[in-house]
């Protein structure tokens, strides 16, 4: 008859580290989380002006301000979402309420509004989006323009069911 | 030799200031800002001018500056600092209330803003350890550490707080006056070694 020899010292110590593993569900069964939600940026909300009309374009156009919703998990497409706009332009700043609008996705969750040129305010040329109309967990997003010369920017939302 | 060196100092020091102040007067994105937010901005080109002078006034190094006139001008300097300070976080408050709040609160998705207020606090600092001066009763070598340190604070913060923002100001001139800012404090301070005399204060 053999004995495997376990010293008490390996035995303890593969014992506490296998608890301590599963305790901290390092090796827990995969739990099926698909696509994670977009979360609110800092600053994103700043100047918001909630119920903004649906807009053809803000002022005279010449920017264009683009993205997508999906939904969490299984990012499904979203389509007649509403998000609103603002940003500072050339026509306005970001608090004036000429300067927001917000339009719908299409059936794709493609949604594209077209607003005045972005200019550089509080130090960086940026614009705000907001989703804020209640079937999902509200989200702002406050994407940042790599240049201020750029004239289009987009931003894109996975919205978790509320 | 020395009325040459003086007429470079002073025509180098007019002409970055100038050129800085100039340049940002012609920024095509002060057209789409209101007066307040206007004012606001060039209080801190101001401010950051006023931050260049005043290593050069205390520890003499302008041409044409006694030491003790130098002291005399770098108090008023700083009360002047603080006031365009002061005009810049108040007119971006009422600019944009919400984006200042993030600023102070250090919750800002803009890393110039935590610098900017750090050295915000630490102008403070500078400021109340030479207003309380007098009263405060601290040993001298204590009183000049600390007002150096502060004020080294409000340097560094200052530089990377104008560096990282994309203003009125010209990126050239910008970058100019904050390394001609970077550079006096850093002649001041090796000239005038607050760290030598509180050494020698503890023996």
């Amino acid at each position: 008859m053999s004995r495997i020899a376990i010293p008490r010292r390996t035995f303890m110590a593969t014992g506490t580290a296998a608890l301590v593993t599963a305790g901290s569900s390092l090796i827990s069964p995969v739990r099926a989380q698909g696509l994670a939600a977009t979360t609110t940026m800092r600053g994103g909300s700043n100047n918001y002006r909630p119920g903004a009309p649906i807009v053809e374009r803000i002022g005279g156009g010449g920017f264009m301000m683009s993205g997508t919703v999906r939904r969490a998990g299984d990012g499904a497409p979203l389509a007649g979402i509403r998000i609103q706009i603002w940003a500072h332009t050339t026509e306005g700043r970001e608090r004036d309420t000429r300067s927001h609008g917000a339009t719908l996705t299409n059936a794709d969750g493609v949604f594209q509004l077209e607003m005045p040129q972005i200019v550089p305010t509080f130090g960086q040329p940026h614009g705000h989006l907001a989703y804020d109309s209640g079937d999902f967990e509200t989200v702002f997003l406050r994407p940042v323009m790599a240049s201020a010369r750029e004239t289009s920017l987009s931003a894109h939302f996975v919205l978790q069911p509320a | 030799m020395a009325v040459l060196r003086a007429i470079l100092i002073w025509s180098s020091i007019v002409g970055v200031i100038g050129t800085s102040l100039i340049v940002a007067a012609g920024s095509e994105y002060l057209a789409y800002r209101s007066p307040v937010y206007v004012g606001a901005g060039f209080a801190g080109v101001v401010g950051l001018a006023l931050l260049l002078m005043q290593p050069l006034l205390v520890a003499r190094l302008l041409p044409g500056v006694p030491m003790q006139a130098g002291r005399r001008i770098h108090r008023w300097t700083g009360v002047a600092l603080v006031l365009a300070i002061a005009v810049h976080v108040v007119g971006l408050w009422i600019t944009s209330p919400p984006d200042m709040v993030d600023a102070l609160t250090f919750t800002a998705p803009t890393a110039f803003s935590s610098f900017g207020v750090v050295a915000m606090w630490a102008l403070m600092a500078a400021a109340l350890l030479a207003g309380l001066r007098q009263k405060l009763h601290l040993r001298p070598q204590v009183w000049r550490l600390g007002h150096t340190m502060a004020a080294s604070i409000v340097v560094v913060g200052s530089v990377v707080h104008a560096i990282l923002i994309e203003g009125t100001m010209g990126t050239v001139s910008k970058t100019l006056m904050c390394a001609v800012a970077i550079g006096t404090w850093a002649m001041a301070v090796g000239r005038l070694k607050p760290w030598a005399g509180a050494r020698r204060g503890r023996r």
